[in-house]
């Protein structure tokens, strides 16, 4: 460590130089720039996404290894976390409205489009010249019968047993985080170690779930508007446990480490804040997706 | 950190100069800086450069429009520049000047030393360049850019050629740089204000942009999650925007207005903050109502969240929608015509002085109403049967967004500049740019109001021969306001190059921290905070 900053606690620690951010901007561009190629068929494409999503690891770790080098250096004073801590809290704040727009497709195609498809209200004449026989009935792939035939996943079956292992989850993250509270760092390692496990199998019982999907019940992303809100919601959810339960293993072998103390632990906190965040996601999945 | 070396020095020096180490030198200070100060002139930089990118574009629209028929351009291109033209200004001007105003004036104005989060701020601007690369690119590729319009309605958005995904991930991007920037302003002015910076002590500029940045960080996620459904409509055989699936296009409307409507507040609310910082300087009184116009802002910005389907009367809502979302509107009057009451009141026996920034916040009062009346009349659903989708909306809504938030964007600049550079701009160059600029924006927009009315439909490249003297008379304002920015350009460069050395004080009237300190401000300012009390407080009237 060259920076010839020295730790002062009564000051804001203010960086300088930041290498990281325009590195992740060409990673980011050559994904999504390499995405768009994929998805208009040139091959180069997936070169590109490949190249990005390289990049993008690269500095995640240069960025956040920056980061805690300085915190377990006694950089940050207590001013320094509650910025860390806001930047969370108004981070998962954008994730939930990020939600909020599927769960509104859900609602709005529920509550409206398919009533009004059925001719329901001012509907009765769309119903009557275009879609006369339509029944809107919950879940429907619509009057065109988009994707053909399809069976639902139920929900007192795996989404159940899911539902149970992302809330146990809910529980071996606190209970970790009371023994980060009391110092006992092997407890701390191994609760986080069962959250990080619940939070994979949640992941692995999801695909099985798919697969099931795509090759038994004929339920896919095409099933019209339920298997797009099904899948998108689902989907978007389950890439957000991956990725939290990806933070939760970096959080957990920091752990071991002993970056954390009882009193400073905001990487821990950010990570648990974003667990339980995932978590009532899925609450709001299993009720609004899955059993009404 | 090696990287970290060049720029490494003591922070246990001694702090009576707090500019102790300038600025590095180089290219690369500006690619990896994490000042708030250069991090603000990028962004302002950026701006202007995309203001001047986007008004092109509005002028190849206005010189296609010169006559009926088709001269210039094919109308496959004309769409394709009246669609870039928004996203350029929303994303690349407008939103990128407040974000830069920000950066620069709000840890100066609460007593911070930096932002709260430096290195994502850094971020947040450096994410643009590529994301405006990869938006405007599309316009070179084979199928040409978008066309559909900015608020890509599908179905017809989904008929883009090769450059959709393309328009999608760089929407994508902005929205990323937005909430990172969002976040950062919230941080910062929640944590990081010095002892005694009450949030009721705060300056107006600060205080709209903590409710604009919570907007943004509330609307941007929407907007990404609707762009996300046209995309996969498009090319992951999702349904979300065809009946044929159960879904239905006029879904992707109200989503897309979620978002779309507090993004017109987000646009505006920094600009109201702007004028109220403006007027009582050269009023040299203090600001009438502060604490009414905190609230003003506050219900401005509830509001923005229930009035999104005001944008969608003529879609075939249920009658119950049309009434709510009509009563919803006029009720944002309310608020609204408080501040423009309490600016008003602020200057009524004031000791006025006219300096540029003055010139350009009175216009903005005026024009901005203008603006926000054709708004009102906009509002009634059976009269917006019949203004809807013509010239009267584009009118309307080029009041609120150039003579509102561009206007309040150039009066910022001419306010702080001796701040930013420590030149006094040329002030007789900017009287005759304030001139010329109010004068032709008028001549450019107010017509547009008749031909609306006399029904002229917004986006397309010819017309009925009856709409052809208001076009015209349009179109040479366009062009002459187009030329008066150049001058802005101009004079902007011209101060940050040299001139009249600034006091501190700047302006005789003028009030609030960022007036304690030199001009130029230093590198780094208020590496301890400051001291506040009565005298350092922007608006005098706030603590009694």
């Amino acid at each position: 460590m060259t920076h010839a900053d020295t730790p002062n606690p009564n000051r804001y620690f203010v960086p300088h130089n930041a290498p990281w951010p325009i590195v992740g901007s060409i990673g980011m561009t050559a994904l999504l720039a390499g995405a768009a190629m994929s998805m208009n068929g040139t091959a180069a494409g997936k070169i590109s996404m490949l190249a990005g999503f390289a990049i993008i690891v690269v500095m995640l770790f240069g960025w956040f290894g920056q980061v805690v080098k300085e915190s377990v250096n006694g950089y940050y004073n207590s001013q320094v976390d509650t910025s860390f801590r806001m930047g969370m809290i108004w981070f998962i704040f954008s994730e939930v409205m990020f939600f909020a727009a599927f769960f509104g497709a859900l609602f709005y195609a529920r509550v409206f489009m398919v009533p009004w498809l059925g001719g329901e209200g001012h509907g009765v004449m769309t119903n009557a010249l275009l879609w006369q026989g339509f029944d809107p009935v919950w879940p429907t792939n619509g009057p065109a019968a988009v994707g053909g035939g399809f069976d639902t996943v139920p929900a007192f079956g795996v989404p159940l047993v899911n539902t149970l292992i992302l809330l146990t989850s809910g529980l071996t993250v606190t209970m970790a985080h009371w023994a980060l509270k009391v110092g006992q760092r092997r407890s701390l390692v191994l609760w986080l170690a069962a959250t990080v496990a619940l939070g994979f199998f949640f992941v692995y019982l999801q695909a099985e779930e798919y697969i099931h999907a795509y090759q038994e019940l004929g339920l896919t992303l095409g099933s019209g508007i339920y298997g797009s809100t099904f899948f998108m919601l689902t989907g978007f959810h389950g890439m957000h446990v991956t990725l939290g339960a990806i933070m939760l293993t970096v959080i957990m072998f920091r752990a071991a480490k002993g970056h954390f103390t009882a009193d400073n632990h905001f990487g821990f906190e950010g990570v648990a804040w974003y667990w339980h965040f995932v978590d009532v996601v899925w609450l709001g999945l299993f009720v609004f997706v899955y059993v009404v | 950190m090696s990287s970290n070396t060049a720029a490494a020095h003591d922070h246990t020096h001694d702090h009576t100069h707090d500019d102790h180490h300038g600025a590095p030198k180089g290219l690369l200070r500006w690619v990896f800086t994490t000042n708030h100060k250069d991090i603000g002139t990028l962004y302002l930089v950026f701006s202007l450069l995309m203001f001047l990118i986007g008004g092109g574009m509005a002028l190849i629209i206005r010189a296609e429009l010169f006559q009926p028929g088709l001269q210039l351009v094919n109308p496959e291109f004309f769409n394709q520049m009246t669609t870039m033209h928004a996203l350029v200004m929303i994303f690349g001007a407008v939103m990128p000047a407040f974000v830069g105003l920000a950066n620069w004036m709000i840890p100066m104005m609460i007593g911070a030393p930096d932002m709260a989060l430096p290195r994502m701020n850094n971020w947040s601007f450096w994410i643009l360049p590529f994301a405006f690369t990869m938006l405007i690119g599309t316009l070179f590729m084979p199928s040409g850019g978008p066309a559909g319009g900015w608020t890509l309605y599908p179905p017809l958005s989904l008929q883009t050629g090769n450059s959709f995904a393309f328009v999608i991930f760089a929407i994508h991007m902005l929205g990323i740089s937005s909430i990172m920037g969002a976040i950062n302003v919230i941080a910062t002015i929640l944590n990081m204000r010095a002892p005694g910076m009450t949030l009721l002590r705060m300056p107006l500029f600060v205080w709209s942009w903590l409710i604009t940045a919570f907007l943004l960080i509330a609307v941007m996620p929407v907007l990404a999650g609707a762009v996300t459904m046209l995309l996969t409509d498009r090319f992951f055989d999702t349904t979300f925007f065809s009946a044929a699936g159960g879904g239905d296009p006029v879904m992707f409307q109200h989503i897309f207005w979620f978002f779309g409507h507090p993004e017109v507040y987000i646009m505006i609310l920094p600009a109201f903050g702007i004028i109220s910082e403006i007027i009582p300087t050269f009023a040299r009184k203090p600001l009438f109502g502060y604490t009414a116009m905190v609230y003003a802002t506050a219900s401005i910005a509830f509001l923005s969240f229930i009035v999104w389907a005001h944008h969608m009367f003529t879609v075939g809502m249920p009658l119950g929608a049309e009434l709510f979302f009509m009563y919803a509107t006029m009720v944002i009057a309310v608020p609204t015509g408080v501040k423009v009451f309490n600016w008003v009141s602020t200057m009524w026996r004031g000791a006025m002085t006219f300096e540029t920034p003055m010139l350009f916040a009175l216009a903005f009062v005026i024009l901005f109403t203008i603006g926000g009346f054709s708004g009102l009349m906009l509002a009634i659903v059976p009269a917006d049967f019949q203004y809807h989708d013509t010239y009267f909306v584009v009118a309307h809504f080029h009041y609120v967004l150039v003579t509102g938030a561009v206007f309040a964007i150039i009066a910022a600049a001419y306010y702080w500049l001796p701040k930013w550079t420590g030149n006094m701009y040329n002030e007789r160059l900017g009287k005759i740019h304030f001139w010329w600029s109010v004068i032709s924006v008028n001549v450019l927009f107010f017509p547009q109001h008749y031909l609306g009315l006399a029904g002229m439909p917004r986006r397309i490249p010819d017309y009925a021969v009856q709409f052809a003297d208001y076009n015209m008379i349009s179109s040479i304002g366009g062009f002459a306001f187009g030329l008066a920015q150049l001058l802005f350009a101009f004079i902007v460069w011209q101060c940050a190059r040299g001139g009249v050395k600034a006091t501190a004080q700047v302006w005789e009237g003028a009030k609030g921290l960022e007036w304690t300190l030199p001009s130029p401000a230093p590198y780094h300012t208020f590496d301890e905070p400051p001291k506040i009390d009565d005298s350092v407080v922007a608006h005098g009237d706030v603590a009694h």
